[in-house]
């Protein structure tokens, strides 16, 4: 799956959403260290931007797939209105 | 009279012959079919007929494929093609190019009929579907490249989640060749690979009109898709064998937008709660350290190296300036709106330091915190995280 292959590179936001839940339960729990809760903290805090940042970004984009005349794909972009 | 000059069996089959194929080169006749057959060959024999006549007709394996239905005894169907006599068997029969359904009633049938040998082949069933991304950000999309339904989807995911990318991939939705293009969509999209989910949208019609999404062809083409398709045909009334075999049906096109993305208020709300309780927790966490150690620098400073302890103390203050500044960066508090969470924090306060492996030791009710306090023989009551223990002082 797409979202799958694109885990070796940059989390998708589903990723980014998952380690942040985890993150809060593992605070919530209160059995890690003080020093590794802060590290956390900080992690959680970035992860959170990050999909702040995603769910900000306004524009959405369209793309036409197709096909050259040698079969590959081609993607052109589309006016999204 | 003289006697004719008679013909051979031969000869007068091949005048016959002749004279009825070039008569009708080209014909088109209504009926009913009766006496349906496949032949293992793949050849398709039956005969046509109405109240008063009937005539035979052949359908060879090559054109069958091109077959928008499965024919069956009973069914009033158009035919066209040629008349052509079989010499062998003298019989003249109509070579049959094409053949549809006629009307209504029996496109419900085909429907019927094509849908009953889908389910019993178990392509409806629930253990095939495929389970949607909660989060998908590339979509695919399968629909006319002219009309109103892209343009109300984009609608939809530019005011839900509007970072999203969506690959369309533009297919004929209707008339002759559009069950296959839909069907070639579909795979192409497969091979494409770079989206989460496909959704196949078309807007409402009329029951031929829908029919592409009837047809067996768009069925395989779904069942053998590697990512889940979301069929999203006509308005909330039109079921189309599609539907039956997509992972999700959605009522609408625009509604198929509303199922697979989520609202992205909600999320950010998400967001917002978790930022907050993150926050929340490290900050008791550090504040009941810094008690913690104040407390011990009071009750143990005579029996540990005093150092280590105000090291400890001079550490737990930096982590809480650490966290001050990231907090003074990057938060706005919304604790309005966050009152519940608050409460669910302060309630696990007291569990958090005792979780740790720290305990609580009582004397008659009162918190012990010096070893003056104990003699020998007394019955102390020590509390863990999971409960209190008694215990009596055997060496002070």
């Amino acid at each position: 799956m797409a979202a799958k292959k694109q885990s070796a590179g940059t989390p998708t936001f589903e990723e980014s959403l998952r380690r942040l839940e985890e993150i809060v339960n593992q605070l919530e729990q209160g059995d890690v260290p003080l020093e590794d809760s802060l590290r956390l903290y900080e992690e959680g805090i970035g992860l959170s931007k990050i999909c702040t940042q995603r769910l900000s970004q306004a524009e959405l984009t369209l793309k036409k797939l197709g096909k050259d005349l040698e079969g590959n794909f081609t993607l052109t972009d589309e006016e999204p209105e | 009279m003289a006697e004719q000059t008679p013909f051979t069996v031969s000869a007068i089959t091949q005048k016959i012959k002749q004279s009825l194929e070039l008569e009708f080169p080209s014909l088109a006749v209504v009926g009913e079919l009766s006496n349906f057959k496949q032949h293992s060959s793949g050849h398709l024999y039956f005969t046509l007929k109405d109240e008063y006549a009937q005539i035979a007709g052949v359908m060879w394996r090559s054109r069958v494929s091109f077959l928008k239905f499965k024919p069956l005894d009973g069914m009033k169907v158009i035919v066209t093609g040629r008349l052509s006599v079989y010499e062998v068997r003298g019989t003249y029969q109509i070579d049959v190019a094409t053949m549809r359904p006629l009307g209504a009633g029996d496109l419900q049938m085909a429907f019927e009929e094509l849908k009953r040998r889908l389910a019993a082949e178990g392509l409806f069933d629930e253990s095939r579907k495929k389970l949607l991304p909660e989060y998908p950000e590339r979509i695919g999309i399968i629909t006319s490249p002219t009309g109103a339904v892209l343009h109300d989807m984009l609608h939809v995911f530019r005011r839900r989640f509007p970072g999203l990318v969506l690959v369309f991939r533009p297919a004929k939705v209707q008339g002759a060749g559009a069950a296959e293009d839909i069907a070639a969509a579909i795979t192409d999209l497969n091979e494409y690979k770079n989206v989460d989910l496909i959704i196949l949208a078309r807007g409402g019609g009329s029951l031929e009109d829908l029919w592409p999404f009837n047809e067996e062809h768009v069925a395989r083409a779904i069942a053998r898709s590697r990512l889940p398709v979301v069929s999203a045909v006509g308005h909330e009334v039109d079921y189309t064998i599609a539907d039956f075999v997509a992972d999700l049906r959605a009522a609408t096109p625009t509604a198929a937008a509303e199922l697979v993305v989520r609202d992205r208020k909600a999320i950010l709300e998400v967001l917002a709660n978790s930022r907050y309780t993150m926050h929340q927790t490290l900050a008791s966490r550090i504040s009941m350290s810094r008690k913690h150690i104040q407390h011990l620098l009071k009750s143990y400073a005579l029996h540990r190296p005093i150092d280590l302890l105000r090291q400890h103390s001079q550490h737990i203050d930096e982590l809480g300036r650490a966290m001050s500044m990231s907090l003074a960066h990057r938060f706005e508090l919304t604790s309005a709106r966050l009152k519940g969470i608050d409460e669910r924090i302060q309630a696990l306060n007291p569990v958090l330091v005792l979780k740790r492996g720290y305990a609580i030791v009582r004397k008659e009710g009162a918190i012990v915190g010096s070893r003056a306090r104990l003699r020998e023989q007394d019955t102390v009551e020590i509390q863990f995280s999971d409960g209190r223990v008694r215990s009596t002082i055997t060496d002070v």
